[in-house]
């Protein structure tokens, strides 16, 4: 009986340690990918700073940083499996639209239709990408080591009021612009007759995009300000639960 | 939503209080709520804040108070019928469907107006959708009971704009001018027919097979079982079989006319299905202990 008991305190003691181990691989993790994500956003806000200095214009500027904003861009689709599997506290589907609509940006828009990356409306919003992400993963990345300097917290819950907004302008106009261009070539488009009985115009798929942004936008808006509410002054909010 | 807390006294002791359920508690005088716009539709009575609904049968008797009750009030937001709504969701499609099918003008070139398509799948396309959806509102009316009476008003608009949205959708391609018929010819649709009629078949079976189990007017759950019917003999692996024939139907419609809308359609409906279905199944584990192990949530040992 004694050493049975001891078979289910040694047992109990595994999956605890278990479970510790899991959550330190977890955040092993979480630190390096914050980290480096942090550092890809400074190497593309240094990369467009010593551009606009040496060549004193923006034309070209989206060309020479491509690849690397799409290599980082693409690599924060992980953060949905993050949510997914439990080691990051968000919901799935607000991770999941923000991250979706970043995609959507960087190969729907600006890496295929190559007329429009010279528009001042992609510079809006690529810098204002870059300080809120470099803001974000820092934040994570402070957070998960367990110090974190008040300026960052600030700047985490305080920038995205003014960004949030600049971001969404840079984005529209930027879909906007595309629009004749993508009238003109016909890019992604399926007509009738075809087998699948189907078609699609990615003109009018577009247009319904930047209709989304009425609903979608004051969702996020809002969630991030209740958000900055409770971390920066610890309001109790009355929460909805249906 | 706020959380009211409501205090009752009763007298354990006098024999004329003790029968009271809550349905009759409620259109009580002594019962007074805040707000007299809350319907008993409206009010959900609990025991505990965070706790579950009381039932309209739920006697005074049988819970667990004292001399004294203390219930908290939620109010549920506006409320419509379960009947309401399925008879606005249902009928949407079915004339909406009908509006493309005889070509209404301002949907398709002006010169095709009120023209009918030169292939017969599409006219078999609309019988059978119509067909659906007439089957779905006489059944509303005539065969299902439901165990709620109403639910929260803002379903009906999210609930139409999914129906009323996907038909159109839908209706859109079958019916257009430049409809192309499935490649298979003949063959595919009559196995797509046949697919169709058989879960259609299935699918109202399970309805009354499920209406037998309750007798009128009560709110009784019993597990279902096979019934002399062949097309019940499903239960014995599925715990959902009116969703499976639900999706074998649409599988059916999706062969019969190779449109991907459809395809579509039936995909999202079967996940929001197997959602249902996981909660059905695993609220019959729950409440009966002998629930036959054999038996999936929706489709056979799969899912």
């Amino acid at each position: 009986m004694a050493s049975s008991e001891e078979d289910g305190s040694v047992e109990e003691k595994e999956n605890n340690n278990k479970k510790r181990t899991k959550s330190a691989v977890a955040t092993a993790w979480l630190t390096f990918y914050n980290i480096a994500m942090t550092a890809g956003w400074l190497v593309l806000a240094m990369t467009m700073m010593r551009f606009y200095i040496q060549k004193g214009t923006h034309k070209g500027l989206y060309r020479s940083i491509a690849r690397t904003l799409k290599f980082f861009q693409t690599f924060a689709l992980v953060e949905v499996g993050h949510c997914a599997i439990g080691i990051v506290r968000t919901s799935v589907i607000v991770t999941g639209v923000q991250v979706c609509s970043r995609i959507f940006m960087v190969w729907f828009i600006t890496n295929s239709i190559r007329q429009i990356q010279n528009e001042e409306s992609v510079l809006l919003f690529l810098v204002v990408w870059t300080v809120t992400e470099i803001t974000r993963y820092s934040y994570y990345t402070f957070n998960l080591l367990n110090h974190l300097p008040y300026f960052i917290k600030w700047a985490r819950y305080n920038l995205f009021i003014v960004m949030y907004p600049l971001g969404v302008i840079g984005e529209l106009l930027t879909i906007y612009a595309a629009l004749p261009y993508v009238r003109r070539s016909g890019m992604y488009c399926m007509r009738l007759p075809n087998k699948y009985n189907v078609s699609f115009d990615y003109y009018y798929c577009l247009i319904i995009v930047m209709l989304s942004y009425i609903p979608l936008f004051p969702q996020l808006y809002f969630h991030m300000l209740r958000q900055r509410r409770k971390m920066l002054h610890g309001e109790v909010i009355v929460e909805k639960d249906d | 939503k706020l959380l009211y807390q409501l205090l009752f006294i009763y007298d354990h002791a006098n024999p004329l209080n003790i029968t009271v359920n809550m349905e009759k508690l409620i259109q009580c005088p002594v019962f007074s709520l805040p707000d007299p716009q809350w319907y008993p539709a409206r009010q959900s009575i609990r025991l505990d804040p965070k706790g579950k609904s009381l039932k309209d049968e739920d006697v005074l008797q049988n819970l667990p108070v004292g001399t004294t009750a203390t219930f908290y009030f939620r109010d549920l937001g506006a409320q419509i019928s379960w009947v309401t709504v399925f008879l606005t969701e249902y009928t949407g499609p079915l004339l909406i469907y009908l509006m493309f099918y005889f070509r209404v003008p301002f949907i398709y070139a002006p010169k095709y107006d009120f023209t009918t398509s030169k292939h017969w799948v599409v006219h078999l396309a609309c019988m059978c959708h119509s067909f659906h959806y007439v089957k779905r509102l006489l059944e509303t009316l005539f065969v299902h009971r439901f165990s709620h009476g109403t639910m929260p008003l803002r379903n009906i608009f999210k609930n139409c704009s999914y129906y009323w949205g996907f038909a159109a959708w839908m209706a859109y391609y079958i019916n257009h001018p430049l409809y192309t018929p499935p490649i298979y010819g003949e063959q595919q649709i009559r196995l797509a027919l046949i697919i169709f009629l058989f879960c259609q078949i299935g699918n109202f079976s399970i309805h009354i097979a499920l209406r037998n189990l309750r007798p009128p007017g009560s709110k009784t759950r019993k597990i279902p079982y096979p019934t002399k019917n062949p097309f019940t003999w499903i239960f014995l692996l599925v715990s959902c079989p009116n969703y499976t024939y639900e999706l074998g139907s649409w599988l059916g419609f999706t062969l019969m006319t190779q449109c991907v809308p459809v395809a579509f359609f039936t995909l999202v409906g079967f996940i929001q299905m197997t959602v249902w279905a996981k909660g059905k199944h695993r609220s019959y584990l729950k409440e009966f202990r002998d629930y036959p192990p054999l038996r999936s949530p929706i489709l056979p040992f799969i899912l």
